[in-house]
């Protein structure tokens, strides 16, 4: 259990909310024109780090919003936090101390 | 709106009127608990920076929409108007009052050709009262959030979780000493859930119905 600060409502317990996956991906503008290999990367792969990662979550609980979170998936550490639209911080090794 | 005729709250099997007469001589109770059925809970969407969107809304209700997270606006004997979100409010009156708020409400966003949504969603809760001295305790037991008052006060909302159940938690008074009154408002189908949750939560404390 760790507390994450919602942009809006302050800091809740991480019950309240619900993860939403890597950030960042942008819909292909014509999936039709691609390969089933770009395809399948566009819909499978993931970046899957050991240590800082942008990641997405929704104040489930809440005021029901989506936003952005840059934590590191090896200490839970959150580094970051930031709204929708708003440019991710650059990766950074703070919090890779347990 | 239902007809007033056909509105059940949905703790009506739980027979809390007859239990409320009964236990009114009950005395050195730490909580009293309490439903306030069939209030007028109406849903606002709309641009909070849109000085048309605030004033449409004030015209309506007479109340101004906060945008301070987790607030409230109003009294609490009359209506008030609950942040939900960035862009989302909930206006909290009377029973009996949501059909004239919403008309209102309607035909001033409409004539503002304004970008907004106005919903009732007075049956898809009730409200459970619990207020007296051990009030906070118990609600304690199963809120995450800091309910002390130099944390939380009158005027102040959140929607949170208590004992595993999604609620929109207010606090209504704030005694002296460390009684508050705090209402929250729980989906229908968890009405009961809830009820017995915290009936049994304030045991300890002596508890009796209102």
């Amino acid at each position: 259990m760790f507390l994450i600060t919602c942009p809006w409502c302050g800091e809740r317990e991480e019950s309240e909310f619900t993860y939403g996956h890597e950030a960042h991906i942008t819909r292909p503008e014509d999936p039709s024109a691609l390969s089933d290999d770009e395809w399948a990367d566009y819909l499978f792969m993931r970046k899957n780090p050991k240590g800082p990662h942008l990641e997405r979550w929704v104040h489930t609980a809440g005021c029901r919003r989506w936003f952005n979170v840059q934590r590191n998936t090896h200490t839970n550490a959150i580094m970051a936090i930031y709204k929708i639209g708003e440019t991710p911080p650059k990766a950074t090794t703070a919090g890779n101390k347990s | 709106m239902v007809d007033a005729y056909r509105l059940r709250s949905p703790l009506d099997h739980l027979g809390l009127t007859a239990r409320a007469q009964a236990e009114a001589e009950y005395s050195g109770t730490g909580v009293v608990l309490s439903e306030i059925a069939h209030l007028c809970l109406i849903n606002i969407r709309g641009d909070a920076s849109d000085p048309a969107f605030i004033a449409a809304v004030e015209k309506s209700i007479k109340l101004t929409p906060p945008t301070a997270p987790n607030t409230v606006a109003g009294k609490p004997s009359q209506s008030r108007i609950m942040w939900l979100g960035p862009d989302e409010w909930l206006v909290i009156t009377k029973p009996g009052r949501g059909e004239r708020a919403m008309a209102e409400l309607w035909k001033n966003l409409k004539d503002g050709k304004l970008h907004a949504a106005v919903t009732d969603s007075s049956e898809a809760r009730t409200c459970i009262r619990i207020e007296g001295p051990r009030a906070r305790e118990v609600l304690a037991k199963g809120c995450p959030i800091d309910l002390h008052p130099s944390a939380f006060g009158p005027g102040q909302s959140a929607q949170c979780i208590v004992a595993k159940c999604g609620v929109m938690l207010v606090q209504t008074a704030q005694a002296k000493d460390t009684a508050g009154t705090y209402e929250l408002y729980v989906l229908r189908s968890f009405a009961t859930y809830l009820w017995t949750w915290l009936e049994d939560a304030s045991q300890e404390f002596g508890v009796r119905v209102a």
